[in-house]
């Protein structure tokens, strides 16, 4: 555990959670109390704030172990809908990653390539139960002497679905224009040429790691939403720079936070996790995630009751600097601003359009504000994710 | 008092007679040109909106018709696939006429046919494949 002050415990709040008396709100609605009634009220009277994302998160994928063949078969390439699948784990075991696309696709041949059909499909599918087609190769050994296997398969013939993704819910993230003179198809989405367009992907207010800003309550063995199902944090993710750009409050202005996450995927719903094409750039996996905060001090009342008018993002040129690797900012907007439609920026009324789902995570922290209240508990996070040192202004 | 977009293609034995001066003329409607493309000697393609009564756009679409002008009523050529639509809001930073709009109350990206002019692009940006239907200068 942290060594932050805690005025409300983990067991208290469980306890309460169990006996069904939790006050469990979202993190839309926390900004409200916090605003009519002041911090040390709302912390007095929320135990619980629930928050959700939805939206495309590369560095995903899933352990997937296929069950023994007969004869035996120790599989070192597999492909999936002719998705190749890592084979290098074990004799059945494999991981497909997100963004890999399918063995035939014609890639950026002609630009902008539709990047159809990849890994975060092949993972949507399973998921949804549909029809799979695995193929796996060999060299074949003593114990293991299949050489080729091929059937078709669906989720339940599979021993075991893991997802587990190395860098999940940005807890911040680039806000894109494009500053050349011709249209960019990026991750970012469509941009037209001389700022003609702005994206951003945050879920903002909702987005979990905003409502957690040091990492207080996250950490390896907090419990989640994940995908519909319940699953886990099990690491800080890849990337993760809890020293990046903080306003004074200590609100992260650029990306910073990020977790891994796993959970199983026999238990997920393709609801909340889909396979995604942007064109131009590759396949990709829209994830569903949402992460209660307990609501420990009044710390943690204040950053759960910040709204999108107290969270900023930088505006990063996609068109120039950021292919070059060139880290310069242009500027900064918050995410309300973000949300209205538009963005006034250089003296240009700019439109704004996002790129992870609102919606969608609203209804993630909604359903976890249900699941908290019939009794879902708070992970105690077992290994804290590294962190920087807080000062209260 | 309604408004349609239409798609009007006129073939090049047609695309020099002043069909378009005589729906305003004619029929009072109004019109307002939304894309134009003139391929001179060959083809000519208009994205029209039209403003009227009822009876007033009928006599407009049959006199189009009339005189051998291809016509396709926009409203009818790209659906959106509600099941597959996540309301991400990829589609709205290309959508040049608002015919995908984000509501924001709910954040919910709404869909307005009437208002789409074909162009293809919302199927480019969208990475869920929700968007389909025939684009005006090409299969989409």
């Amino acid at each position: 555990m942290s060594n932050i002050e805690i005025k409300k415990s983990y067991e208290e709040i469980n306890k309460k959670i169990k006996e069904g008396k939790a006050v469990v709100v979202t993190a839309e609605e926390m900004p409200e109390i916090v605003k009519s009634e002041g911090v040390k009220k709302a912390f007095e009277k929320v135990d619980v704030v629930t928050t959700g994302t939805f939206g495309i998160m590369c560095s995903s994928g899933a352990f997937l172990n296929f069950g023994h063949t007969k004869p035996r078969m120790r599989a070192s390439k597999v492909w999936l809908n002719d998705v190749e699948a890592y084979g290098g784990i074990a004799a059945v075991d494999c991981y497909i990653g997100a963004t890999q696309v399918r063995d035939d696709d014609p890639l950026n041949m002609v630009h902008p390539g539709a990047f159809k059909y990849g890994g975060g499909h092949v993972i949507e599918d399973l998921i949804a139960g549909r029809q799979v087609k695995l193929k796996a190769k060999s060299y074949g050994t003593d114990c293991y002497p299949l050489k080729e296997f091929e059937k078709t398969i669906t989720i339940n013939d599979l021993r075991n679905a893991i997802l587990y993704n190395p860098r999940n819910a940005y807890q911040n993230y680039n806000v894109a224009v494009n500053l050349s003179k011709r249209i960019i198809y990026t991750y970012m989405g469509i941009l037209k040429p001389e700022m003609g367009n702005i994206t951003y992907s945050s879920a903002g207010q909702l987005s979990p790691l905003l409502n957690d800003p040091f990492y207080w309550t996250i950490g390896t063995g907090t419990k989640i939403f994940l995908g519909g199902a319940v699953g886990a944090v099990t690491w800080h993710g890849t990337q993760h720079s809890p020293d990046a750009m903080r306003d004074e409050n200590g609100m992260v202005r650029e990306g910073a936070g990020t977790i891994a996450v796993c959970g199983d995927m026999k238990q997920m719903s393709s609801d909340f996790i889909r396979g995604a094409s942007i064109t131009g750039y590759g396949c990709s996996l829209m994830v569903g995630i949402g992460i209660p905060i307990p609501i420990l001090n009044e710390d943690l009342a204040f950053f759960t009751g910040l709204s999108d008018s107290d969270i900023k993002a930088q505006i990063i040129d996609y068109g120039i600097d950021y292919p070059d690797g060139n880290p310069r900012s242009l500027g900064e907007v918050t995410y309300a601003e973000l949300k209205s439609g538009y963005v006034n920026f250089r003296g240009k009324t700019i439109p704004s359009s996002p790129l992870s789902s609102y919606p969608k995570a609203r209804q993630i922290a909604l359903i976890l504000k249900e699941w908290v209240k019939n009794g879902f508990t708070i992970g105690v996070p077992q290994i804290q994710m590294p962190t920087v040192p807080f000062s209260k202004k | 008092m309604k408004s349609v977009n239409v798609l009007l293609i006129f073939k090049k034995e047609i695309m020099y007679k002043p069909i378009i001066y005589r729906i305003a003329k004619d029929f009072d409607v109004i019109f307002n040109v939304l894309e134009a493309k003139i391929f001179p000697k060959q083809e000519g393609r208009i994205i029209l909106e039209l403003r009227g009564t009822d009876e007033q756009i009928d006599k407009t679409v049959n006199y189009f018709t009339s005189e051998g002008v291809e016509l396709q009523i926009l409203a009818d050529m790209i659906k959106r696939d509600e099941t597959k639509c996540v309301h991400c809001g990829a589609c709205t930073a290309v959508c040049r006429v608002d015919a995908l709009k984000i509501n924001r109350e709910t954040m919910e990206v709404e869909f307005f046919p009437d208002k789409c002019v074909a162009c293809g692009l919302c199927k480019m940006a969208c990475p869920m494949d929700a968007m389909s239907g025939t684009a005006i200068d090409r299969e989409i």
